[in-house]
């Protein structure tokens, strides 16, 4: 796909079981470039963390391999990857002033003194915190100890940088090569270049953040990631890329695009973000035009969260921008909803 | 006490009142008062019992320990009498005089004999020197007493009798002191060294602390590695070493003991074994038992648990990730151990450690029943003198001693460690 050289993580194939009997992760390819910002995003016990400690060596796949910079690393131990690593809970050790604990790797790599005061001093100086060297972590601030384990595994100038849920944001200047862990969504979709989706033990999906958001190609990204309005259907028609839904219990036919489903007669989940459909549009704009009863209306400032009832769901939510265009809703309206074929993506139900 | 605070202070603006005027210090300990009284109560229970049981006793063995109160009491007019003496040459008639009357009554009213035994610590022979004199003495009517007392036993004529007595005759004395560290008042009323031969409880007080010392390392070097195990192993499998680690806490210290003797000794398990196996032959067998070795295994295979649980639970709040992101720092298992595990363990190390240190420093039953001669410790003579001896002022005076050990040591420790370091559980 790429020039090998680029490529600095390359799982292949990862299979892990604990147990022999369940696959944690089931079947793990993912190609982590130089240079770039991959997160791994999933619900928890999705096999995030075990991807994360396989590379950093504490677990070994049970099938595949890990190349780091094209050397399969399954049998190096922990210490001689030159990995940096930020830990859930940071991991600072609490019996070291903070210039101790960043000093730890260089000392351990025998590094001469005068060279590990002043790159202590270097790191701790790009995480702002060039007065705290002397204190103890447990008189740090959370934000302040997330930098500091941050620094410390910067310090000894690592290719790659792992992190496993650090819960704050980071500075975008700060970061390398890393892949990162995390539940949180905002988080991953501002700092990434790339997130894999997981669940399952598979990556189902990896792409840019924007791609990932706007085009997701299964049902469980476009659940997991942002908020979608999900209808469930089965394919009456297929022309040009766009097919034609008879939604259940007879409650309408929409058109949709289609992404996820090969053949007429298959069920699908179509799936719509709450802020592409459109509140009583122009006559003849939409293909998809619905009634519908507004059940609630949240205000939440920059826009309206309607809750409506169409089509049999009364879960369907609308974001109505809050403009200067919009209707005043009350709760029992009746409105007409409509929206693009191409917003609404035919997945796999 | 807020109260009394507030009351002289002038009602300015400054201070912070309540809505109706009342200052808020006033107001607040007038809410918290009822909680405090509640604290108090529950606490008052434990506290009465450890003032009755704890604090009550070892102030009074601190006071026996220097206490004297034989000869002032039992001999009072020659006490008196002797006041006026110089402590030079055979004291005057009077001084015998006094001495023959109160004979006479501590015969009559029996108390002469804890005046003997008491003047007997300090004067070898003066046991039998006042009880032959007070039979003798009912028969002497008529003054001079001097010479005829002298003529009883011969004693009498020595001046260092005669010191000892005025010494003794004070209400407190540092003797049963000096007798615990080997030392002793020399014939010239100064203090002195013990003859060799007499002195034992010095070498017995650095025994018991090098044995407790060399105790309390093998604990920790045994008791480490399991702790470790019982931290970090799955808990379905921790449970049943938990329960292993337990199990000598349910047996009977006795059947403990007696188990390593029956382990030990020449005619033992161990023994039998390395002779049936041919690596001792029959007349080689090894002295186990009732010496140092024994004491040493029984004791080390006792204060185990009290080294292990301490370590288990400062263990158990250390993460595993802490070993791991040492490791991915670039450390070996060994460096990442060394520099990054053993150091949080410390404070179970020190709470360990001195717990073992200060139960074996103090242990009696073990010793006792193994140790023989040479593996006795030094509160198997504060036993033998308050219960064959009844020598309870030197006993106190060891006790005493062993006490203020422990202390220094806990200060010692409070120094390096530091005692809010020390974790138990």
């Amino acid at each position: 796909m790429t020039d090998q050289n680029d490529t600095i993580v390359d799982f292949k194939n990862i299979q892990k079981t604990y147990d022999g009997e369940t696959l944690v992760v089931k079947d793990f390819n993912l190609e982590v470039k130089r240079g770039e910002f991959v997160t791994l995003l999933g619900p928890s016990g999705s096999g995030k963390t075990t991807c994360l400690m396989m590379v950093a060596g504490f677990e070994t796949p049970t099938h595949g391999d890990i190349l780091l910079n094209d050397v399969p690393i399954t049998h190096v131990p922990p210490h001689k990857r030159g990995i940096g690593m930020v830990f859930q809970n940071y991991t600072l050790f609490p019996h070291m002033t903070v210039a101790e604990n960043l000093a730890f790797p260089l000392e351990v790599r025998k590094i001469d003194r005068s060279a590990i005061s002043e790159k202590v001093q270097r790191a701790l100086d790009m995480v702002r915190l060039g007065e705290f060297g002397t204190r103890r972590p447990a008189q740090l601030s959370g934000g302040q100890q997330q930098r500091v384990a941050l620094a410390r595994a910067l310090v000894f100038e690592p290719d790659l940088v792992l992190m496993d849920e650090p819960l704050g944001a980071l500075d975008k200047n700060l970061r390398e090569e890393m892949i990162f862990v995390t539940h949180d969504q905002s988080e991953a979709l501002t700092m990434s270049n790339r997130i894999a989706v997981f669940n399952d033990g598979v990556v189902q999906q990896c792409a840019a953040p924007d791609s990932l958001y706007e085009e997701p190609n299964n049902a469980f990204v476009a659940y997991f990631i942002g908020e979608n309005n999900r209808l469930n259907g089965t394919v009456k028609e297929m022309k040009d890329g766009h097919c034609m839904v008879q939604l259940d219990d007879d409650a309408g036919i929409v058109e949709a695009l289609t992404v996820n489903v090969s053949d007429t007669g298959d069920r699908t989940t179509l799936s719509l973000r709450p802020e592409r459909a459109i509140v009583n549009p122009p006559e003849g704009e939409y293909p998809n035009l619905f009634e519908a009863t507004v059940q609630e209306v949240i205000y939440m400032g920059d826009h309206l969260r309607t809750r409506v009832e169409l089509c049999g769901h009364d879960d369907f939510v609308i974001k109505i921008p809050n403009n200067q265009d919009h209707d005043s809703l009350k709760r029992g309206q009746t409105v007409r909803v409509g929206w693009r074929a191409d917003d609404c993506r035919a997945l796999d139900a | 006490m807020a109260n009394a605070e507030a009351a002289p202070a002038p009602q300015t603006a400054d201070v912070m009142t309540t809505a109706d005027g009342t200052p808020l210090k006033v107001s607040l300990a007038r809410a918290v008062r009822k909680s405090k009284t509640k604290a108090a109560l529950l606490v008052a229970p434990l506290l009465l019992f450890l003032v009755i049981t704890f604090i009550v006793p070892i102030f009074e063995m601190l006071t026996r320990s220097v206490s004297n109160p034989e000869v002032a009491t039992h001999l009072p007019r020659t006490s008196l009498a002797l006041q006026q003496w110089d402590g030079n040459g055979v004291p005057s008639e009077e001084v015998f005089d006094a001495l023959v009357q109160d004979l006479k009554d501590g015969r009559k009213s029996r108390t002469l004999g804890k005046v003997a035994t008491r003047l007997n610590y300090e004067y070898s022979g003066a046991r039998s020197t006042v009880m032959r004199s007070a039979r003798r003495a009912t028969r002497l009517d008529e003054p001079p007493y001097r010479d005829a007392l002298i003529e009883i036993d011969k004693d009498w004529g020595n001046e260092t009798l005669w010191r000892v007595i005025k010494r003794e005759s004070s209400a407190y004395t540092a003797g049963y002191y000096l007798a615990a560290v080997d030392m002793e008042y020399t014939a010239d009323g100064k203090i002195g060294k013990k003859p060799e031969d007499e002195q034992i409880y010095l070498s017995l007080f650095w025994r018991t602390v090098w044995m407790s010392i060399l105790i309390t390392f093998f604990t920790l070097l045994l008791g480490y590695p399991i702790a470790f195990l019982l931290a970090t192993m799955p808990s379905k499998h921790s449970n049943l070493l938990m329960i292993l680690v337990l199990l000598p806490f349910w047996t009977s210290l006795l059947v403990r003991t007696t188990t390593w003797i029956a382990m030990l000794q020449t005619q033992g398990v161990l023994n039998d074994m390395l002779v049936w196996i041919g690596l001792l032959s029959e007349d080689g067998r090894l002295q186990m038992m009732h010496n140092k070795i024994g004491t040493f295994v029984a004791m080390t295979h006792i204060l185990l648990p009290f080294m292990i649980l301490p370590l288990y639970s400062v263990m158990k709040t250390i993460p595993p990730s802490f070993m791991r992101a040492a490791r991915s720092l670039g450390a070996t298992g060994p460096v990442a151990f060394w520099r990054v595990y053993v150091p949080q363990t410390i404070p179970g190390i020190g709470a360990g450690g001195i717990l073992v240190f200060i139960l074996s420093i103090g242990y009696y039953i073990t010793p006792a029943l193994v140790g023989g001669q040479s593996g006795i410790f030094i509160t198997n003579f504060i036993a033998y003198h308050m219960q064959t001896s009844l020598n309870w002022g030197l006993a106190a005076a060891i006790g005493s001693i062993l006490l203020l050990l422990v202390l220094a040591l806990y200060l010692i420790y409070n120094r390096l460690i530091g005692v809010d370091n020390m974790k138990l559980g």
